[in-house]
């Protein structure tokens, strides 16, 4: 009894635990019980939305417009036309970096028409010859950072090349050099104007909020509906799920600048404009940075999930692959998105580092020497691609572009790789595979979906209570309620379920493999490194090979959601134990303590906020793959999401369902953040 | 010198102008939609090809299966060639009765769209008496997954392709001894066939013809006949199987106006089940590339398709 009274909280949970369980058994499962499933007073939500947007695209404000090509005038709405003109913008933009990169006619169409091209045949713009845009890469990279990255740059180039997939890879290129620098600028304005205005900031933080954690596929529908399919519908998509970590970590960045510096820079008589390129945002680099690591991380991580509403590329070719099962070539896929990335966070970091030499004194050639090999290389491509006609006999130049899928490939190998796994563990596997499901995943299922509402809702409200006070509980609360209210419970409760275990597999493997790797300073370089690959490295290579293994079952998904989510999780304590202070570590050693009694006494109790951050980020991340995992085949809000997509009406639905995914991320994020910060602030830390 | 460029430009549009009185076709380029499985894409690359080798200028696009009858309407594609009836002919209505769709004929090829078991499942005889759906009455046992809690287990595609279909026929005529899954995508579909291959086990997936697994071998249940009216969502008991459908093709409303050629031969176009099939396995089988194994079979089948152009001249 000493122990509860010692602990108040603890005993708080008891008492929360005892009445729920009261109420599960206590009330009545029958569908016309309020009390065991709220009525769907929401349900039609979804059908407003469809109205009001079916309404703006194809009936508000008609205009007559003059069709051309059938000589007749066509009635359309206007907002449809400014959408429309929007997309084909965004279209033009992508298009001309294509075609610099591998050639096409389209740029030129813009300005002539169509028919101007069929009149002139030899109208082409040319490709660069990949060996122009390799060596051009090369060259960019030892500018900006020296060999390192050169080689980089190198070896990224040489892999995507030898392996044919230029075409692809160009056209991926093409549409992330438009959608990430427009998010990075859309992120930096609005980070800038909610530094700048309280009422722009207090309106930002729960769009963000939501942005961030609705489900990647929850955007796809509304982009169609509004942009069409394409490659600029694509890009749009992009830039809507890549902008809100910029403009968050900006505001972060901007608010952290010391007030000293700012002073600096008013008494030496800056403009509100100087102010801020020249202080504000130099000094906020770090975070702003950060932003762009981000940005570029979620522009790859959606070329994929941009191929299904018509984005061109790498994406695309890997979904192909996929269907028909041809793992090791959707292997070499993403391992070409994951090279793309890198490389470009790697040179926007390196451009961004650099500093300009305001006194040096140099000549032209030393100003420019870049330059001007650069314009030697690309008169040595040309020529060498012009020669390579002379060589290649059978239709491919090698020496211009290396044609799609005719590149060595390692496909086979691959193939034998998975075919060994099989044959070796499958037998031990399936035994596993039916002891998960039967024993531990079905029961938990059953348990989550007999649970009335009253009772989540005291548990959920119970646990706010305890964490943060009346506040929290009404907040986790009012998240929760739009859910119930929707006709989605049942579904929401599945969703929960899959979390739950994917979260706690996940945080257990994350933080014991952080914990380990965090003991020295290079296994934790290399284990950040191997995060960031898989962060970029398509999750849907590996459902295949996993539905091969577990069949159409929630352990599929569970296994894709377990790898994705532990990213976090390792990626936090690997960070969060670093970070423990040199001074403190040296207090402990003096005391006496020992190699593991430093970590349980010292280093885990002082990390622990930080990675209940990583939990949280885990949170999110496992309710981003269950609802992937749609894709394999589960009984969740996901896999609605998923017939949203195809859906004509689906935009209702699509967001519904992505709103209640992003609330259920939102009220889990608010307990932790909460618990967090107060613990942070026991310690002494914050 | 921007000023030169712009001047140039308009003195370029008009000289390109008067070349439309004398052209049929319109020179703006026909959209062909690619979706995922792999006779759609050759056949897209196919008639990409017939369209190019008529002067047409074509462009692809990747599009869902269910949203490119939207895009149609809208006018973002131009075209779709495949459109099966019993998973997508919805969509294809709902769309045309909206406006801005057209229904531009229809394959020779007879189409089945059915849950089915692969060749060797009657080759082993695991469940005797297949493929009449009374057979599965009594081995449950056979097509039942650790997740299926003894019972047997159909593996349905995406629920957007049927919907209530198959639990309502399910229920039906197999009663409480079966449930129905639903895959995510038809990949999952396909990583099912494969699996329950090496492994040796029964499955029942939902499958198509012509499709790459006819190959194979695949046998589809026999379940009763087809009547118009006999699904639940349409008033009846769900008691009946899928019918023998059609594949038909659709296009834009202005494409008639504005590619009257292209047109002309896309409403000729019929593909029967075997070229169908040839075109599928000229990348599942033979392992080409999509474009490559368009390239391949429009060179070997020259009379095949030469007809179809030959109809609008």
């Amino acid at each position: 009894m000493n122990y509860f009274i010692k602990y108040p909280k603890l005993s708080q949970f008891v008492i929360l635990l005892i009445l729920f369980s009261l109420l599960c058994i206590l009330i009545n499962p029958s569908e016309n019980n309020f009390l065991w499933r709220f009525p769907s007073l929401i349900a039609g939500l979804p059908h407003l939305i469809n109205d009001s947007v079916s309404y703006l695209m194809y009936d508000f404000m008609p205009i007559d417009v003059y069709d051309p090509e059938i000589e007749e005038y066509e009635e359309r709405p206007l907002i449809k036309e400014f959408t429309r003109t929007l997309s084909g913008v965004i279209l033009f933009c992508i298009v001309f970096i294509r075609e610099i990169l591998i050639g096409g006619v389209k740029t030129i169409v813009f300005f002539t028409g169509w028919d101007f091209i069929r009149e002139h045949k030899w109208l082409y713009w040319p490709a660069l010859p990949w060996t122009v845009v390799a060596i051009g890469t090369i060259i960019l990279g030892y500018s900006l950072r020296g060999k390192g990255l050169a080689l980089l740059a190198g070896c990224a180039t040489m892999y995507i090349a030898i392996f044919g997939q230029w075409e692809p890879a160009m056209e991926t290129l093409s549409f992330v050099l438009i959608a990430a620098p427009v998010s990075f600028a859309l992120g930096l304005f609005f980070g800038v104007l909610g530094y700048k205005n309280k009422t722009v900031e207090t309106l930002l933080n729960p769009l963000l909020n939501v942005a961030q954690t609705m489900p990647h596929f929850s955007y796809l529908v509304p982009a169609m509906v509004f942009f069409g399919v394409g490659d600029h519908a694509g890009a749009l998509a992009t830039i809507i799920f890549a902008t809100p970590p910029m403009v968050r970590l900006t505001m972060l960045g901007l608010k952290n600048v010391p007030s000293e510096v700012v002073d600096a820079g008013k008494m030496s008589g800056c403009s509100e404009f100087q102010l801020l390129y020249k202080v504000l945002i130099p000094t906020a680099r770090r975070d702003i940075l950060i932003g762009v690591n981000q940005v570029i991380m979620q522009c790859l991580a959606m070329a994929v999930i941009a191929s299904f509403i018509g984005a061109k590329g790498l994406g695309f070719n890997l979904l192909l692959a996929l269907n028909q099962l041809r793992i090791g070539q959707a292997l070499e896929l993403g391992v070409c998105i994951v090279l793309i990335a890198v490389v470009l966070d790697k040179l926007s970091l390196a451009w961004a580092d650099k500093q300009t030499d305001y006194f040096a004194d140099k000549s032209f050639i030393e100003r420019n020497k870049y330059k001007l090999v650069f314009l030697a290389v690309l008169l040595f491509g040309f020529l060498l691609a012009y020669l390579g006609t002379f060589i290649f006999k059978e239709g491919f130049n090698y020496f211009y572009i290396i044609p799609h899928n005719k590149g060595i490939t390692t496909e086979n190998f691959w193939q034998a790789g998975v075919d060994w796994i099989w044959d070796t563990f499958f037998f031990t596997l399936k035994a596993f595979n039916e002891f998960l499901i039967i024993k531990i995943l079905m029961p938990m299922k059953h348990a989550y979906l007999s649970m009335p509402v009253v009772a989540t809702f005291l548990l959920v409200m119970g646990v706010g209570y305890i964490i943060g006070g009346v506040k929290s509980s009404l907040i986790v609360g009012g998240f929760i309620l739009f859910i119930a209210l929707t006709e989605w419970w049942d579904r929401a409760l599945i969703t929960a379920y899959m979390t739950t275990f994917g979260v706690l597999v996940s945080a257990i493997i994350g933080i014991i493999v952080g914990s380990l790797c965090a003991q020295y300073k290079i296994s934790s370089k290399f284990i950040l490194l191997v995060c960031d690959t898989f962060q970029t490295f398509p999750s849907f290579i590996y459902l295949i090979p996993v539905i091969m293994l577990f069949g159409v079952t929630d352990t599929s998904v569970l296994i894709a959601v377990i790898v994705y989510a532990t990213i976090p999780a390792t990626r936090y304590t690997v960070e969060g134990l670093r970070g423990v202070p040199q001074s403190l570590q040296d207090a402990g050693s003096m005391s006496g303590v020992n190699r593991l009694q430093r970590y349980i006494r010292i280093e885990l109790p002082l990390a622990f906020p930080h990675i209940m951050l990583g939990i949280n980020q885990t949170v999110v991340f496992a309710l981003f793959m269950v609802i992937i995992g749609a894709m394999i085949g589960t009984d969740d809000l996901g896999q609605y999401i998923l017939k949203a997509l195809s859906d004509k009406k689906g935009i209702g639905n699509g967001l519904t369902l992505g709103l209640c995914v992003a609330f259920i991320g939102l009220a889990v994020d608010h307990l932790i953040r909460t618990w967090s910060i107060k613990r942070k602030s026991a310690l002494g830390i914050l | 010198m921007k000023k030169l460029i712009s001047i140039l430009f308009a003195g370029l549009m008009v000289l390109s102008l008067p070349s439309k009185v004398f052209s049929a076709d319109s020179s703006e380029p026909i959209v062909i939609p690619t979706h995922n499985w792999s006779s759609q894409v050759v056949m897209a690359y196919v008639i990409g090809g017939i369209f190019e080798s008529m002067g047409n200028n074509v462009e692809y696009v990747p599009a869902d299966t269910q949203a490119v009858y939207e895009a149609i309407r809208n006018g973002d594609v131009t075209i779709s060639h495949e459109v099966w009836q019993s998973t997508f002919g919805k969509s294809f209505y709902e769309a045309m009765a909206k406006g801005g769709i057209i229904d531009a004929g229809t394959h020779a090829a007879p189409t089945l769209e059915e849950v089915g078991v692969p060749q060797w499942v009657i080759d082993k005889d695991l469940c005797p008496g297949l493929p009449d759906y009374k057979a599965l009455l009594n081995c449950q046992d056979v097509f039942a997954t650790p997740d299926s809690g003894g019972k047997g287990r159909i593996l349905e595609g995406p629920q957007s392709w049927h919907g209530q279909e198959y639990p309502d026929r399910v229920e039906a005529l197999l009663g409480d001894g079966w449930v129905v899954k639903f895959a995510g995508s038809a990949d999952a579909l396909w990583a099912e066939l494969a699996a329950a291959k090496k492994e040796g086990r029964g499955t029942i997936t939902f499958n198509w013809t012509p499709n790459f697994t006819d190959a194979e071998g695949f046998v589809f249940i026999k379940w009763p006949a087809y009547s118009p009216g006999c699904r639940k969502q349409d008033g009846g008991d769900s008691k009946c199987g899928s019918p023998i459908g059609w594949l038909k093709k659709a296009a834009n409303y202005k494409f008639p106006k504005t590619h009257p050629a292209a047109y002309m031969a896309f409403s000729q176009m019929s593909f029967n089940a075997g070229q169908i099939g040839s075109m599928a396995s000229l990348v599942d089988i033979d392992k080409l590339s999509h474009e490559d194994a368009a390239k391949k079979w429009l060179a070997d089948n020259e009379d095949v398709w030469k007809p179809f152009t030959q109809a609008g001249m």
